[in-house]
């Protein structure tokens, strides 16, 4: 007895110092193999007597379990041991950089668009388009600017022909003309697109980009017109308060008409939108003149409303702070890198006009 | 317009001051485009003090003087003056200034070798005396201290610039402007004063106006003012002039300039001794000549406007006069011209000459038909005031009265239109302010339209004029009414919006580029369509409408290569045009690549980038915006600017004619052509409008969920099949052997050469079996194997690579 004792704490203390996981499977056939030490133990309890048996097999029998959880718990600690250094081994360098990200961008003037649309989406406008070339009828004559008025000198015109009969629309105010033409009033629609001026100096470039309104109704007054912009300048700079201030001017095609400013001061050498007491004017609108609606078959004496029309790209810039309009057009990969939007930023009331 | 307040207070009693003066014009519609003190050309003289004057090493009349100008270091002038020396204070011109007695414009020069800088001024040069035999000697005791101060002070007033718009003529005078202030309550308009001028004599000089179809001119009038001395304009009159930003140039020109600019009149004033015999007003024909007052040679068109005598073309009438009649300082004898002439013809005649002149700009706004004679009479005065004279009757000749113009105004349009109401009373004393005839009759009010207002036709002009002169301020603001009649972005509005933000996120940058583009460049993407060519380009190279969006795309990518960028990954989506007509265009989205995928990547090999690189950017967009998987179709029919064997089309119907995308590599002519040098390109299009739009929407098309959950089969075929056989195809013949139970096939495995016959591939792919109703056994799965082999063997001609 004493002897299975002493193989016991003979083995425990090899197992302790134990690290090598053959050598310990070794130990266990040493122990529990078929001619192992223990299992000759048991072996013999049979030609012994009933009363020792009773006791050597009760004692054999903890020597076996606890022979037989150091080895477990050896193995096990081994393995462990042996993972965490593999593990270890395979350790990479996780700041090394990742696979190419390809980052796209969407243009200011999309994006300028596109919130301008979901700012008038929210007060149920829908949005209208219409050619960027036009019949000189559209763009001037239906729109009260006769051939012999004056106004038609401040709009520089590309033509296509000799005749001056075809044209690239000097603005978006022809696209009011198609949709009254082609449907019933009411009339609530905005008309984003390109506008073409044969100008180009630092300030003006040939193309530019002016988003349209008409809201033509029974009994839509320059109220209305007031609130609507108000509303849309509010959303649009993101503003709280903004100080508006409509001026009197001239439009052939409305009328009366307005020029309104919005209140602007310089801080730390950036333009802040809504205060001080600076003026910037940013867009013109007014009554839609009623020789207009006569043009396009609406009757005036029952309906009316009124039209706006904005420069995109000069909003873009005062809200971005973008200071050269003709970088808009020019394709510099840093500049469209720099001032692009993410795709995934897509305007809307739910998740803010802008991150 | 340009005028001072002090020539508004000429016709207006005000106690506002300039700013309030300023805000009320800005808030009647009369835009400030700014407020200052005209430049004057005599601001750069300035006072100075020679520190020492030593003589000349190469001259012993001429001056070497050091000159204190009150900056850091003296200046070094050559002087010529006697009396220039130590501590002398006088007047300094510097280089660039302009003296006033001969105009000249100084500039820094070698005078006997040594370098001057700028003058010293004697009376005589600065037309202050006659004393020209030395500088000028200012006092100690005043001067002392002002040292590179103007020695002229600036005292001309500031000047108000308006900006009017092309409704308002009557604003082009300074009493007009007046006359809207006094109808905002800024002041009272003052009465003209009743002229006591005296006539003599009949003018003399036949005046016809003929009555032609074409006829500018409905009325001349005209006096002859014998006897003037012309001269130099007095100092108050030379002051407006120049507060105006015009030159002074003689007495006589200048009066005319001036009742022009006060009460919106143009006059025109002709030597009387130069007309030969008469005044004809008549259409000029085609192929007359006149030499113009800006000295410019015109030869004129049937149907002009002109003033002439028996000897030809004087002037055109209300545009410019000539030479030939004009008056100078030795003229005697005037004939003044005051004359209405159509805005029509005056338009006309100016565009087709391209001649722009303050006449003109005021004629074809419209001028005031009943101010004739009292321009006349105000100018006569004047001219009898400062050049003397003896002025005739006035001769008014018409062939045409002027006619009023009469408004029945309802007021409730005033509140229909613009939301607020303004009592009757008021509204009233606004419209009689602003030179209205109004009477009352019931609740309509009779309105007789001033003369000078021909923008006023109808009663909406009216709502304009009083809510204009009541200010906008008192408009409400009314919360926007959220009522919608439609969606807001229809079926391609919508499209545009995803395959915008999807080829985006693919990760191409956005432009926007010119619509018009470079015709070389076109002509290489123009395919079969018409050049569309602008009459006016703003410059030779951007001179067709775009036929395509790559021109414009590869100039820029040209542009980027240059700035040192390899990977480009662009695109635009824009208008391409096909024709001149409005409608002729189609939306686009041109997109490119050029260069390499995974540069300098520490784990990933390099690739340039390749046709199927872009062909999953489109179609991968396409899915995303919405276009079915089954429902495109792959070819090769592309345009002639793409490579003709690396190049496909995205089809929507086998036999459509138009695809609804391309994509590939750049034909490589046009790479060479446009000089563009880098590792790869390729691009995509996709044409909006090509795609088919579908009527339903995604909670009205969408498929019933089908799946199983039973054993799904995957088995490897290759095939030896010709070279040219379309993977597509052999694909679509596999599904088609059996729709239900084949689940997908895919290409995994292309390859030619070695152990394959000469044109022939071997296409290798991986076919997913699976059946909804049960598990399939082997016999099964064998049965399937065997007809997807016999029947692309029988259909292709392909065999099975054993």
């Amino acid at each position: 007895m004493s002897d299975i004792k002493k193989i016991k704490d003979d083995y425990i203390d090899k197992l302790n110092t134990e690290n090598n996981i053959e050598k310990v499977n070794n130990i266990k056939s040493e122990l529990f193999g078929k001619n192992g030490i223990i299992s000759n133990e048991f072996k013999k309890l049979g030609s012994i007597s009933v009363e020792e048996r009773k006791k050597l097999a009760s004692n054999l029998n903890n020597i076996k379990d606890e022979l037989q959880n150091k080895i477990s718990i050896k193995i096990q600690e081994i393995e462990t041991k042996e993972i965490n250094l593999k593990l270890e081994k395979e350790k990479i360098d996780v700041t090394l950089p990742e696979r190419n990200i390809e980052i796209g961008k969407i243009h200011p003037v999309s994006q300028v668009i596109d919130e301008i649309s979901s700012i008038f989406s929210e007060i149920g406008f829908s949005v209208e388009e219409g050619p960027d070339v036009e019949n000189e009828y559209n763009n001037f004559t239906a729109l009260n600017t006769p051939d012999n008025h004056p106004a038609r000198d401040m709009h520089d015109t590309f033509y296509l022909d000799n005749n001056k009969e075809l044209l690239l629309r000097t603005h978006t105010s022809p696209v009011q003309v198609r949709t009254m033409l082609k449907g019933k009033p009411p009339f609530k629609i905005i008309a984003p697109g390109r506008t073409y001026r044969s100008d180009s100096d630092q300030t003006h470039a040939p193309m530019f980009h002016q988003v349209e309104g008409l809201h033509i109704d029974k009994n839509i007054n320059m109220g209305h017109l007031k609130g609507c912009l108000n509303y849309f300048i509010k959303e649009f700079f993101e503003v709280d308060k903004i100080k508006m201030r409509f001026r009197p001017s001239h439009f052939p095609f409305t009328e009366p008409s307005a020029e309104v400013d919005i209140g602007y001061e310089i801080k730390n050498g950036k333009i802040v939108i809504g205060e001080g007491n600076k003026w910037l004017e940013i867009l013109g609108c007014g009554m839609v003149h009623p020789n207009v609606l006569k043009n396009v078959n609406v009757n005036p004496s029952k309906y009316q409303g009124y039209a706006f029309g904005i420069g995109i790209d000069r909003l873009g810039m005062l809200k971005y702070g973008i200071n050269d309009l003709r970088a808009f057009f020019e394709t510099d990969y840093r500049w469209l890198s720099h001032f692009g939007f993410d795709p995934l930023d897509v305007p809307s009331n739910y998740r803010g006009l802008s991150r | 317009m340009k005028f001072t307040v002090d020539w508004l207070k000429n016709h207006l009693d005000t106690k506002f001051n300039n700013n309030q003066i300023i805000d009320k014009l800005t808030n009647i519609g009369l835009e400030v485009e700014s407020f200052e003190s005209s430049t004057s050309e005599l601001d750069t003289f300035i006072v100075a003090k020679i520190i020492n004057a030593k003589t000349h090493p190469n001259a012993d009349r001429l001056k070497l003087c050091d000159v204190d100008i009150g900056s850091d270091k003296t200046i070094e002038v050559v002087c010529g003056a006697p009396n220039a020396k130590n501590g002398l204070l006088t007047v300094y011109a510097p280089p660039g200034s302009i003296i006033p007695k001969n105009q000249m414009k100084l500039s820094v020069s070698k005078i006997r070798g040594v370098t001057s800088y700028g003058m010293l001024c004697s009376e005589s040069e600065l037309l202050l005396s006659n004393e020209s035999d030395g500088i000028i000697e200012l006092k100690n005791n005043k001067y002392a201290n002002k040292i590179g101060e103007k020695y002229f002070k600036n005292t001309s007033e500031k000047v108000i610039d308006l900006s009017i718009t092309p409704n308002r003529p009557d604003c082009l005078g300074v009493r007009g402007i007046a006359r809207d202030l006094s109808a905002a309550g800024a002041g009272k308009l003052k009465i003209n004063k009743k002229s006591n001028l005296k006539f003599k004599g009949n003018q003399n000089i036949n005046v016809t106006i003929k009555k032609e179809k074409a006829q500018g001119c409905t009325t001349f009038g005209s006096c002859l003012i014998k006897g003037v001395i012309n001269k130099e304009s007095p100092k108050w009159l030379k002051d407006k002039i120049l507060s105006l930003g015009q030159k002074p140039i003689s007495a006589i020109v200048d009066i005319t300039n001036y009742v022009m600019f006060d009460l919106n009149r143009p006059l025109h004033a002709y030597d009387a001794d130069k007309i030969d015999n008469e005044i004809i007003v008549r259409s000029s024909s085609k192929g007359e000549s006149f030499e113009a007052l800006d000295n410019k040679k015109y030869i004129l068109e049937n149907d002009m406007c002109v003033i002439s005598d028996r000897s030809g073309v004087l002037g055109l009438g209300g545009i410019i006069g000539g030479t030939r009649s004009g008056t100078e300082y030795s003229t005697k004898n005037i004939l003044l011209e005051s004359a209405y002439f159509l805005p029509r013809s005056i338009r006309k005649t100016s565009k087709q000459l391209n001649i722009d002149t303050d006449a003109k700009f005021r004629f074809e706004r419209g001028i005031d038909p009943l101010s004739i004679q009292e321009g006349l009479i105000k100018a006569s005065e004047l001219i009898k005031q400062i050049c003397g004279g003896e002025i005739s009757n006035l001769d008014i000749k018409k062939i045409e009265n002027h006619k009023k113009t009469i408004i029945n105004f309802d007021p409730f349009l005033f509140e229909k239109t613009t939301g607020f109401n303004v009592e009757n009373k008021e509204l009233i004393k606004i419209l009689e302010k602003l030179g209205f005839d109004v009477s009352k009759n019931k609740k309509i009010l009779k309105l007789v339209v001033p003369s000078w207002r021909p923008d006023i036709t109808q009663s909406i002009d009216i709502v304009e004029e009083i809510v204009r002169i009541k200010g906008y301020e008192h408009i409400n603001t009314s919360e926007p009414i959220k009522t919608r009649l439609k969606p807001t972005l229809n079926y391609y509005q919508k499209l545009f919006h995803f395959l915008q933000r999807s080829v985006a996120s693919k990760g191409y940058l956005e432009t926007v580029t010119w619509s018009f583009t470079d015709s070389k460049i076109n002509q290489l993407f123009k395919e079969h369509e018409e050049e569309i060519p602008i009459v006016n380009p703003i410059s030779s190279d951007l001179n067709v409408l775009r036929n395509s969006i790559f021109p414009n795309l590869l100039f820029y990518l040209k542009k980027n290569l240059d700035r040192g960028f390899k990977d480009i990954s662009l695109f635009e989506i824009g208008p391409a045009f096909k024709g001149k007509n409005p409608g002729d265009q189609l939306t686009v989205i041109g997109a490119l690549r050029a260069g390499k995928v995974s540069r300098l990547s520490w784990n990933d090999k390099e690739r340039i980038v390749d046709t199927f690189d872009v062909k999953k950017d489109v179609i991968q967009s396409l899915f995303e915006a919405g276009i079915n998987k089954d429902d495109i179709i792959i070819d090769d029919r592309t345009p002639s600017y793409y490579h003709p064997g690396k190049s496909g089309g995205v089809y929507q119907n086998k036999n459509e004619k138009n695809a609804i995308a391309y994509f590939g590599e750049i034909h490589p002519n046009i790479i060479k052509k446009l000089d563009i040098k880098t590792e790869g390109l390729v691009i995509f299009e996709i044409c909006l409008d090509y795609i088919r739009a579908s009527k339903q929407k995604i909670k009205d098309s969408k498929s019933e969920y089908k799946f199983s959950d039973f054993q799904k089969s995957e088995r490897d075929f290759a095939f030896i099949i010709n070279k040219n056989f379309k993977s597509q195809e052999l694909v679509n013949m596999i599904k088609s052997v059996d729709n239900k139970l084949i689940k997908s096939v895919r290409v995994f495995d292309v390859f030619e050469g070695e152990n394959i016959p000469q044109g022939k591939k071997s296409i290798a792919v991986n076919v997913t079996i699976q059946s909804e109703e049960k598990t399939l056994n082997e016999n099964d799965l064998d049965n399937i194997n065997k007809l997807i082999i016999s029947s692309v063997e029988s259909k292709s001609g392909a065999k099975i690579r054993s």
